[in-house]
């Protein structure tokens, strides 16, 4: 086998042992990687029914098929868990040199089982495991953590994965971060934190062998002057920031938690306006020759020396969705939550659901009295102080506040409702517990049913169904009999990208086109290239529905049923009255009348469940057995 | 196609401002090289240090190199022509003092054959050294210090000018 070493490594913390774990061709051939192979690992590990804070709940991380390769954005690896935050498949992604130094360390998963009795770091160095004492890295944040681990060993090879102070507090809206980039979503850093694991580290020196060098490398070359094309620009110059005024403009800019979808200072938080006052640099993920990450710098005033790499959907959360207009309180909350370990997506709609609680009058100064403010605070929108002070509180789980957010929307309003018998969760934006993204989808009907149906809840990267609404190429405000199908399309489409990985920034540069007929025959290059198999188009198309199926096989397992797709109230009941996306919703006839067209377009039953045949037909007979109908 | 300067010998040099970090040099240097894609093997080397520190670093083709001269067992000579440091495998035990002597940190040992590797400005490639055609975002450049002080010189009387 090319382009596999064909070993996964298991690591008990409970035991602290390891062991070695071969897997035939065709398992890869079918899971291939990334979020596709970390899914399956877990579907294979955990106990199903288990806590996701408890020892059963297994950590599974599958590297990307191209990583330590010159295959341009394919340093990626995935990594996968049952989310904490939403009883469902937690699966992420992240890009970085963690991932290439994974490769060259010759292992295409890991799976870290049981509970450590104190608080460890794993290292894996090639074929070697430690276990080292991490007490002393306790409290630190993210980059403190893996600058650290680097000197400890005095090799700037030794790269990391670990969690800040959220994930060491158990923070269900906590994350796993490695070279700055994440896993953002889905609450991975309380599940590291409930196994007492601060950090792994791994260290590779091998080559990575792959079946047709010369070949790779070409493709790899041509792909790589693509993308210093036009078919990047936009990333390149203003990164994913440029989507502030466009969103603004189609009247889908997140605005005071969701309440509007335009903000009337969008020009201030823009990615225009922080290219031009906050810029530091632009830099890249391993082995991208794009580089999009913009990097925002405050160099003076009470936010001084905050630097944080600035993204749409970090920005869109900690700024507008907060009625914040002030970009260097941006940067600072983006730039706690980095350092914290959070997911800046959940952290920013979760305090935009306090800060409509404060408005609301349910919440008063007194609620936000902790250590570190004794006084409590006002908590209004618009207030970027308060924005970046519940960062902090949430990541230590400061006071009441800080307690009650940094577990999320979902948890923070059922307890409230409970205590104070009040309707927060009519403005709790998350589905399935998952906090929503920076598109309102009141006004991109088949995104709604997208994000409805979406395995891990609100997440706009897996569903990608904006695209046809957003393009125009349906009516995005009303429904029709297109869109089971095209939600179906989307999502699968994505999983191809998420199980690789490849990041979706590249999908332009194969040939200019991004949909499949551009991209697909050019990716079966690179897996050829690679592994020496024989893929073609119709093999490539089947990753994303085979990953796309073992994500839902592991949620239905976990006791899925119809009900649990479905949206927050607010887009259901309350219509947004400014701009071009004013005065819409999705009903609940519109919702369960799009469910029916996508369970029908993918094959499965009216109540959403797999049949038998059909995941015989995708190569997943044991998945059969087991949960199929 | 500048000519060669008289001042001292070419080098590869890179521009922090430009270099976005992604090792595709790395890649390159080591498929060149060595045939194997192992960033470890690369003769070029990205620094990360900081969030926004990132720059590469090879063989600065030093006159009277220190490496050579360290060299206790004279396995590293210096072409007096173009400065490049080459490596007699048969004499080199990976001892590293070349490594110490070597303020730049532009030499490494391979893991595999424990033996020193240093940038050869890729002679024996017709376009020249690969890491410079394929950086996405030309941040790296063969040149002289004489031709970098030009450039330096250039630009700062630009500034100046636009200022």
């Amino acid at each position: 086998m090319h382009g596999y070493s064909g070993k996964i490594l298991h690591i008990d913390l409970s035991e602290r042992k390891s062991w070695l774990e071969s897997k035939p061709e065709k398992w890869y051939q079918t899971y291939i990687g990334g979020v596709s192979m970390a899914t399956r690992l877990c579907w294979e590990n955990i106990t199903p029914g288990c806590d996701p804070l408890s020892p059963e709940n297994p950590i599974c991380l599958a590297n990307g098929i191209f990583a330590g390769t010159p295959v341009p954005v394919g340093g990626k690896f995935g990594l996968a868990s049952k989310s904490p935050l939403t009883g469902f498949i937690g699966d992420s992604l992240s890009g970085s040199w963690f991932s290439t130094s994974f490769k060259r360390a010759e292992w295409d998963g890991i799976v870290i089982h049981g509970v450590s009795e104190d608080w460890v770091t794993v290292f894996v160095d090639d074929d070697m495991v430690e276990f080292r004492d991490a007490s002393h890295l306790l409290g630190l944040g993210t980059t403190e953590t893996e600058s650290a681990i680097r000197d400890e060993f005095g090799d700037d090879q030794v790269r990391t994965a670990c969690i800040g102070p959220a994930g060491e507090n158990l923070g269900r809206i906590s994350n796993v971060s490695n070279d700055g980039r994440k896993a953002g979503r889905t609450g991975h850093g309380a599940v590291w934190g409930s196994k007492k694991l601060k950090g792994l580290s791994m260290r590779g020196t091998h080559g990575v062998e792959v079946a047709d060098s010369e070949e790779l490398l070409s493709l790899s070359l041509d792909i790589l002057e693509a993308a210093q094309g036009p078919h990047t620009q936009k990333y390149r110059i203003l990164g994913t920031t440029s989507n502030v005024l466009n969103m603004n403009k189609l009247g889908l800019l997140p605005t005071r938690n969701y309440q509007e979808g335009v903000f009337e200072d969008a020009e201030l938080i823009s990615g225009e306006y922080l290219h031009e006052h906050y810029k530091a640099k632009t830099i890249a993920c391993a082995q991208c020759p794009i580089a999009c990450e913009q990097v925002g710098w405050v160099k003076e005033g009470p936010y001084a020396e905050a630097m944080s790499h600035i993204e749409y959907e970090s920005l869109f959360a900690l700024s507008s969705n907060c009625g914040v207009n002030d970009m260097e309180a941006a940067i600072k909350a983006i730039t706690n939550c980095n350092e914290l370990g959070m997911d800046t997506m959940s952290t920013g709609v979760t305090i935009s659901w306090a800060m409509e609680c404060y408005e609301r009058g349910i919440f008063t100064k007194e609620d936000f009295e902790c250590e570190r403010y004794p006084e409590g605070f006002e908590a209004n929108f618009g207030s970027g102080m308060a924005m970046v002070k519940l960062t902090e509180m949430i990541a230590h789980r400061d006071g009441y506040m800080g307690d009650l957010l940094a577990d999320g929307t979902q948890r923070a309003s059922a307890l409230l409702d409970e205590e104070r018998d009040t309707e927060s969760y009519k403005w709790a934006m998350n589905i399935k517990g998952l906090e929503t993204p920076g598109y309102d989808a009141r006004a991109l009907k088949t995104f709604a049913l997208g994000l409805s149906v979406g395995t891990r809840g609100g997440c706009h990267n897996r569903t990608a169904a904006y695209d046809p609404d957003i393009k125009g190429q349906v009516d995005r405000f009303s429904v029709d009999e297109t869109r089971g199908k095209l939600a179906k399309g989307t999502e699968e489409y994505a999983a191809v990208y998420d199980t690789l990985p490849l990041c979706k920034f590249i999908r332009r540069c194969f040939t200019g086109k991004a949909d499949r007929e551009g991209a697909w025959p050019a990716i079966a290059k690179l897996i050829n290239a690679t592994t020496g198999w024989d893929f073609d188009y119709d093999d490539v198309d089947l990753i994303g529905e085979r990953a796309h199926t073992i994500k839902k096989a592991f949620n239905i397992r976990e006791g899925w049923t119809r009900d649990d797709d479905k949206l927050p109230y607010r887009w259901k009941h309350e219509e947004m009255t400014k701009g071009p996306s004013a005065e819409s919703v999705v009903t609940d006839e519109e919702l369960e009348y799009l469910k029916d067209l996508y369970y029908e377009a993918k094959g499965w039953t009216q109540d959403g469940l797999i049949p038998k045949e059909k995941l015989v037909e995708l190569g997943m007979e044991d998945v059969a057995e087991d949960i199929g109908v | 196609m500048p000519l060669p300067s008289t001042s001292k010998h070419e080098y590869i040099t890179c521009d922090p401002d430009k270099c976005i970090g992604c090792q595709i040099c790395e890649y390159v240097c080591s498929y060149t090289k060595t045939g194997e894609f192992n960033t470890f093997r690369s003769r070029i080397r990205m620094v990360r240090d900081h969030k926004i520190l990132i720059t590469t670093v090879a063989c600065r083709t030093c006159e009277n190199a220190p490496c050579a001269i360290a060299c206790p067992r004279d396995a590293l000579k210096q072409d007096p022509k173009t400065g490049v440091i080459k490596v007699d495998t048969a004499l080199c035990d990976g001892c590293a003092w070349c490594i110490e002597a070597c303020d730049f940190g532009a030499i490494s040992i391979n893991p595999r054959t424990k033996l020193a590797e240093i940038c050869d400005l890729c002679q024996g490639e017709e376009d020249g050294p690969q890491c410079v055609i394929w950086c996405p975002k030309d941040a790296l450049e063969k040149t002289t210090p004489d031709r970098r002080a030009q450039r330096s010189r250039r630009k700062l009387a630009r500034e100046e000018i636009l200022r």
